[in-house]
């Protein structure tokens, strides 16, 4: 494979590939699977550790081939053995500051240590916990304050910690913290649960585990650290304050789509828009998991996505090469390339697209961990 | 990097003269794995700093007296007294802005 970009005498430049991925979770890290066995040169960026809301997630009983469950890190430790032993590069805590068209057909990508471009993106951002908003919060992050029971519960045996929301993630992350904690209070603002069955019954079922209906917290407070948080009773209007030495807060996700403003066309919540093949409206711009606007956030989904993902990239960097597309005008070769694109691929995918959608969640998935994702605060509610 | 438990946490961190980076880790934490290396790296590039990391699952006294919440969580010691703590793993050139002038 050619080139088109480079004089003819050069030897490739450091920093030029030919797929950028950004995202190395399930999604990001499928797409790197298919790219780098296809033999392109595929370097994934990643702004945390690899497995993004996976690696946070206890327990996975819902992906195929483990009957067992697995753990959420040994699953990303799997994926990313596989990636790396076809040759894709992974570059942990990079975080990616801007995305803008390079010329000659290629992207080039700002991240807070380098300059790279490429002939193909496959964006995988994922999602990260939103913020609650309530004063405290920022302050205590990292001392009481966490989005991440997985990452955190095992720092808080024998204590009481209250758990915000109500969904898969708040009662499933607080069933796994009452394995340290004596005591966990979920805060929620119903006065019912939104999770799965499974987790509610377990929930129920758990001793350790306490609920406040219809209540939403207002003040984080503490001196130094987490000491109590006070919450008020949306119906009663009154205010209690419950002492507790952490507050794990469950309240939805946002996608980490903030760099990609101007660059793809996103949906009114900031979840990437694409095409049934993926693309996006920019040629040679890919977009997988949950970042993108999906039906469901679930691990075996992203995969599939990943692996839809790896090989536009593929079937578009081969288009681009040939001598015709070469020479061709832009509009001309992305619209030759979006036709033969679609009419190859669109038999397989299309089926995959209008696969049954299952609800199931049992692998609820987690939120980034405390320290980093304080620093990227949530956007936009996504139920 | 050294390790260093409860036992010997007075000796090798509070009373050690000049300045202790320490790494609050554990095996499972993804985050504590990848910064490993990149910490590996800065103490060959400070050598007047003494690194040790110490494992919060192992030695959980010491985690709870420093109220470490979250990991990973780098602690330095100057005599004996907390200068600095920095919550969560951070790339290797923020890591060094953070710590720049303390260990300089």
């Amino acid at each position: 494979m050619f080139d088109i970009v480079l004089p003819q005498d050069s030897k490739p430049l450091a920093g030029t590939f030919d797929v950028l991925i950004v995202g190395a979770g399930p999604g990001g890290m499928t797409a790197a699977i298919y790219c780098a066995r296809g033999r392109l040169s595929t370097v994934v960026l990643e702004r945390n550790t690899a497995g993004g809301q996976m690696a946070l997630t206890e327990r996975i009983e819902n992906y195929p081939g483990f009957p067992e469950g697995i753990s959420g890190f040994d699953l990303t430790e799997k994926m990313k053995k596989q990636a790396g032993q076809f040759g894709a590069d992974l570059r942990e805590i990079t975080t990616v500051a801007a995305m803008e068209p390079a010329g000659d057909r290629r992207w080039r990508i700002v991240t807070d240590e380098e300059t790279l471009t490429a002939k193909a993106v496959v964006l995988a951002p994922g999602v990260e916990a939103r913020n609650l908003g309530i004063p405290g919060e920022a302050e205590f992050l990292g001392r009481g304050v966490s989005y991440c029971a997985t990452c955190d519960g095992a720092l808080y045996r024998g204590k009481q910690v209250a758990v915000i929301g109500g969904g898969d993630s708040a009662v499933e992350e607080g069933l796994f913290l009452t394995k340290f904690a004596d005591a966990v209070y979920v805060i929620h603002r119903r006065d019912q649960l939104r999770a799965n069955k499974v987790a509610q019954e377990r929930a129920f079922a758990n001793p350790k585990m306490h609920f406040i209906w219809d209540s939403q917290p207002r003040v984080i407070r503490g001196e130094g650290k987490v000491e109590a948080v006070e919450y008020q009773n949306l119906k009663t209007g009154v205010v209690a304050s419950l002492p507790v030495d952490g507050v794990f807060i469950y309240v939805g996700q946002a996608p980490n789509t903030a760099f990609l403003q101007k660059i793809v066309d996103l949906d009114e919540w900031g979840y990437i828009k694409t095409d049934p093949l993926l693309r996006t409206n920019q040629p040679g711009v890919f977009a997988c998991g949950d970042a993108r606007t999906t039906p469901i956030k679930q691990i075996a989904w992203a995969v599939g996505e990943g692996a839809l993902a790896g090989i536009q990239a593929e079937k578009y960097i081969d288009l681009l090469g040939e001598p015709e597309a070469a020479a061709a005008t832009e509009s001309e070769a992305t619209e030759s390339e979006a036709t033969e694109a679609a009419a190859t691929e669109s038999e397989a995918t299309e089926a995959a697209a209008q696969s049954p959608i299952s609800s199931e969640a049992s692998g609820a998935r987690g939120t980034p961990t405390g320290g980093r994702s304080a620093a990227h605060p949530g956007g936009e509610p996504t139920a | 990097m050294d390790a260093v438990t409860q036992d010997r946490f007075a000796a090798e961190v509070l009373r050690a003269p000049g300045k202790v980076l320490v790494d609050f880790w554990a095996e499972w934490c993804g985050p504590c794995r990848t910064i490993g290396p990149v910490l590996d790296e800065l103490e060959g590039e400070y050598p007047g700093v003494k690194f040790v990391k110490l494992n919060v699952d192992e030695n959980p006294a010491v985690a709870q007296s420093y109220e470490v919440m979250s990991i990973p969580t780098l602690l330095v010691f100057d005599d004996g007294a907390v200068v600095k703590r920095i919550v969560g793993a951070l790339p290797k050139a923020k890591l060094i802005e953070e710590l720049g002038e303390l260990m300089g």
